[in-house]
């Protein structure tokens, strides 16, 4: 066998595995998610069309709609936030410890939903050790806005800063160290190193962050007392348009969820074109 | 370089409850501009009843004051609703699905003892009861609690141990044949074990159960609340029916003011005004179009081509009242959980 | 004492170590350790008797295994399809990949409990895929399967978004030496591509599980709930509250946290000693 021979059918090899490839990956994405998507479009136009604009344009709809961009705002500036800082601690850095903290970081992940709301309530609520201090100053945390707030940058919490350390890890510290050394100051080596090796981390990090922290029920459920029009987030809404036997409205509202999430993707698409284009 | 990251601790802590600090002042409900603003913390799915009744009332109370009243509205499953007011959910007045929710409540501390005398009838403006749903030409003939341990004959209803509400299909269950049997402990206990063998699916709520059955076409009957199978009826016409069993259960939705609440913000006035005038006509009416059965009997008449008004009712007295009935039956290791360990 | 001050000291060549560890350590502290503590301080109300009893019941116990058990297939299902899935949008170019990769956080955007209603709407044996099934006489639906399925579902973005950015940085040129010495297509795969994205596919790992675990909203539609079969955790944490159990429900999942938190824990060790060998 000459070696042309050799790289054709390597080639060949390779063509096969990426038809392969794609074949798979398309099936597993219709069936887990795209199938299940239908289904909410049928159920939100089982009605008709009128009965879903008028679902959607409902007064306590928008309002809801409204808690949850703020509360999915808020969450996202205070991730980033947070990842910068911890991914650059955490892989920047020897320290004892570092597993523990890792671990600590993801404990969000770890806790039901439904704990997630009830820790609060066990921390801020009427039954909850921080209560007296809490109504001695008139404030009000859970059953309100900002404990819908709270709630949410908790659910969402380890998010960006776990999408960024393994890019930075992999990549290592000797750039960084090296700029160090010749003296640069953090800020610098920050913007100039770490932040183009994990741009796209962060990107997705924030898309899943403003996803998870739009869709999120069950913990905010808990202490957001479902006052209607108050903190009323769109999920909440949903459920209880559902629990009202009015499927086919709460799946039209549900689909307000799924549109914010395309807009959410169509700004990453911007953001990647603009940062490819520009990278040349 | 120590002092210097201590004080950088020191300063995000700072920082954090600045940002967690930013929490929202109280609204106290200022009666001095003319208006004022109470909470009602109520179960699902009274939605469209209370969103009827609170323009209804809104009018009624500026004729009568001259006052602007809003209510702002929160609804959930029943048990959970109890559990936000007591953990602080700042509810003037709470309508729920049971007494016993309500009694949580006083036993919190926020609820005066003797509330369930404070308005007439036990404190409950409406009741409701349990009935079948089945499918359209009802096939496997379902007429009575007797046919539902039949072979074959495949029931949903939601977990008493998650929904409130589903107690009392249990409790239903329990008292027809308590009256079948003669009061004979065994014979009953296998009754309603057998009835639960037949439970394919045991859904968290009563909602839940609901889609099992309707949208995802499981089982052959689902035990409702009645108003809630008058609700499927009306978004699925044509294809289900109601069945009325020969023994139910009264059960009868609770509404009382949250008095340390009503009265830190100064709303004891209209907060009682709004449950009183749940059982004038207007309210009444406003149930019984929303299904719920009136408690004012006149008005309950003027439904008799909605409700059978024939039926055999027992209520949560012939238990031992539901604190008692709960121990027995739905406390870990009770009669429930009995069914599923033998 | 002194020289291995000054090694350390030596080590931290970058700066910004107080300030970044300072932030992290006070955010972890406030939005993470205090509100968690309460859930310990409120479980040490029991005594040790009362809090075996209560997380060794047999319903409990029984809803662990459920839980347990089908978030760990779910995680492993996770990680093929995440692989491939994560392999393809970066590698390869096809019409329709921008579609495909925006489809990915669906699953977090939706309420979990729509996500529950269409997933078993789908699944039961009248649903469009359950029907297929049900003519063998396969159940998906309010069995576990059907409890793997919704953890398929919500646990799929975190292994493909953990992946995907590793990849994308990955150079191809490895690759293509490897194939040039002669190493075929599975072996370039598992000798030289595995290694790298092993660090982030075990987070994904850990994460996917970890929801799994503690994953209510939409599992709860599709599970049947039926005990000792298809009951899961969380459920039974959800009726122990209905009954205001605070105590009890805590201590249930103090005993899920301390899992979760031990698996996240063990897989993070790995995920270091990994990136040590490689690197």
């Amino acid at each position: 066998m000459s070696i042309k021979q050799d790289s054709v059918d390597l080639k060949k090899g390779a063509k096969i595995t990426k038809t392969v490839l794609i074949t798979v990956s398309l099936l597993f994405v219709i069936i887990m998610l795209v199938i299940p998507m239908l289904i909410l479009i049928v159920y939100a136009f089982k009605d008709g069309f009128t009965k879903y604009i008028e679902a959607i344009t409902d007064t306590y709809t928008i309002k809801a709609l409204r808690l949850t961009i703020i509360a999915t705002i808020t969450a996202v500036a205070i991730n980033t936030f947070f990842g910068l800082f911890a991914a650059w601690a955490v892989t920047k850095f020897y320290f004892k410890g570092k597993q523990l903290l890792l671990t600590l970081i993801d404990i969000p992940f770890a806790v039901s939903p439904v704990i997630a709301g009830l820790i609060f309530i066990l921390t801020f609520g009427r039954i909850g050790w921080a209560h007296g201090f809490l109504e001695a100053h008139d404030i009000q945390i859970v059953f309100a806005v900002p404990g819908v707030i709270i709630a949410t940058i908790f659910v969402t919490f380890p998010f960006i800063s776990r999408e960024i350390i393994p890019v930075l890890n992999a990549q290592g510290k000797d750039e960084e160290e090296a700029a160090a050394l010749m003296g640069a100051s953090g800020f610098r080596i920050f913007r100039k190193i770490t932040l183009p090796h994990m741009k796209w981390a962060l990107l997705y990090g924030i898309v899943l962050c403003s996803a998870r922290a739009m869709g999120e029920f069950g913990a905010v459920s808990v202490l957001s007392g479902h006052l209607r029009g108050k903190t009323n987030t769109l999920p909440l809404h949903v459920e209880i348009i559902y629990n009202e036997f009015k499927l086919s409205a709460a799946f039209a509202v549900s689909s307000i969820l799924v549109v914010l999430a395309v807009i959410i993707l169509i700004l990453r698409n911007i953001v990647e074109y603009k940062a490819k284009k520009g990278g040349r | 370089m120590k002092k210097r990251m201590k004080r950088m601790v020191a300063l995000s802590f700072v920082l954090l409850l600045a940002v967690e600090g930013l929490s929202g002042c109280k609204k106290n409900s200022s009666s001095s501009d003319g208006s004022v603003e109470i909470t009602n913390v109520s179960y699902d799915p009274t939605r469209e009843f209370y969103e009827e009744y609170n323009v209804e009332f809104a009018k009624y109370w500026k004729d009568k004051t001259g006052q602007e009243v809003t209510v702002t509205q929160s609804h959930g499953g029943s048990g959970k609703q109890a559990r936000s007011v007591i953990e602080g959910n700042e509810a003037d007045v709470v309508t729920l699905a049971l007494a016993h929710d309500i009694t949580a409540i006083e036993e919190a501390g926020l609820i005066e003892e003797g509330w369930i005398n404070e308005f007439e009838k036990n404190s409950s403006p409406y009741t409701s009861t349990i009935v079948f749903l089945v499918r359209k030409g009802n096939d496997k003939d379902i007429k009575d609690w007797s046919d539902l341990i039949k072979d074959g004959v495949n029931v949903i209803t939601p977990n008493p141990k998650t929904s409130g509400g589903a107690c009392w299909n249990f409790l239903s269950a329990w008292a027809y044949a308590k009256n079948q049997y003669n009061g004979d402990e065994t014979q009953i206990k296998d009754f309603v074990t057998k009835l639960y063998k037949n439970v394919s699916v045991l859904d968290s709520g009563a909602r839940g159960a609901t889609t099992t059955f309707v949208e995802n076409g499981q089982g052959d009957v689902l035990i409702a609340w009645e108003n809630e199978a008058y609700l499927t009826l009306d978004e699925h016409p044509d294809e289900f029916e109601i069945v009325t069993p020969s023994i139910s259960i009264l059960a009868e939705p609770s509404v009382a003011i949250v008095d340390s609440v009503a009265k830190k913000r100064g709303t004891e006035e209209v907060a009682k005004e709004y449950l009183t005038y749940l059982y004038s006509d207007v309210g009444q009416r406003l149930a019984g179009e929303n299904y719920y059965r009136p408690t004012n009997t006149d008005i309950l008449k003027e439904f008799s081509d909605v409700f059978n008004l024939d039926l055999n009712m027992v209520s949560i007295d012939d238990f031992g009242g539901w604190n008692e009935a709960y121990e027995v039956y739905f406390q870990d290791g009770g009669i429930f959980d009995q069914i599923y360990t033998q | 004492m002194e020289y291995k001050l000054k090694r350390i000291k030596r080590r931290r060549v970058i700066p910004g170590f107080p300030l970044s560890m300072g932030i992290t350590l006070a955010m972890v502290s406030m939005i993470v350790l205090i509100p968690m503590a309460s859930i310990i301080i409120c479980a040490s109300d029991l005594s040790l008797q009362e809090f075996i009893q209560i997380v060794t019941a047999k319903d409990v116990v029984s809803g662990y295994v459920v839980s347990f058990s089908c978030a760990l297939i779910a995680a492993i299902i996770n990680c093929i399809f995440g692989v491939i899935l994560a392999w393809v949008l970066v590698r390869y170019e096809f019409p329709g990949k921008r579609f495909l990769d925006g489809l990915i956080e669906l699953p977090f955007a939706l309420p979990t409990a729509v996500a529950g209603i269409s997933l078993t709407a789908l699944y039961s044996d009248q649903g469009w895929i359950g029907g297929i099934f049900a003519k063998f006489g396969i159940k998906i639906a309010y069995t576990k399967v059907g409890i793997t399925i919704a953890m398929i579902f919500i646990g799929i973005p975190f292994v493909v978004r953990a992946i995907q950015p590793v990849l994308e940085k990955f150079d191809p040129q490895y690759e293509e030496a490897a194939s040039m010495l002669g190493a075929n297509g599975s072996r370039t795969f598992f000798r030289v591509i595995f290694p790298e994205i092993l660090p982030a596919m075990l987070t994904g790992f850990g994460l996917a599980l970890a929801r799994g675990i503690g994953e209510y909203g939409s599992v709860v539609f599709i599970a049947g709930n039926i005990p000792y079969k298809t009951q899961i955790a969380p459920l039974l944490i959800m009726s122990k509250l209905e009954q205001l159990k605070y105590t009890d429900a805590t201590a249930i999942a103090l005993v899920m946290l301390v899992v979760s938190f031990l698996i996240l824990l063990l897989l993070n060790i790995i995920q270091v000693h990994a990136t040590k060998r490689t690197t």
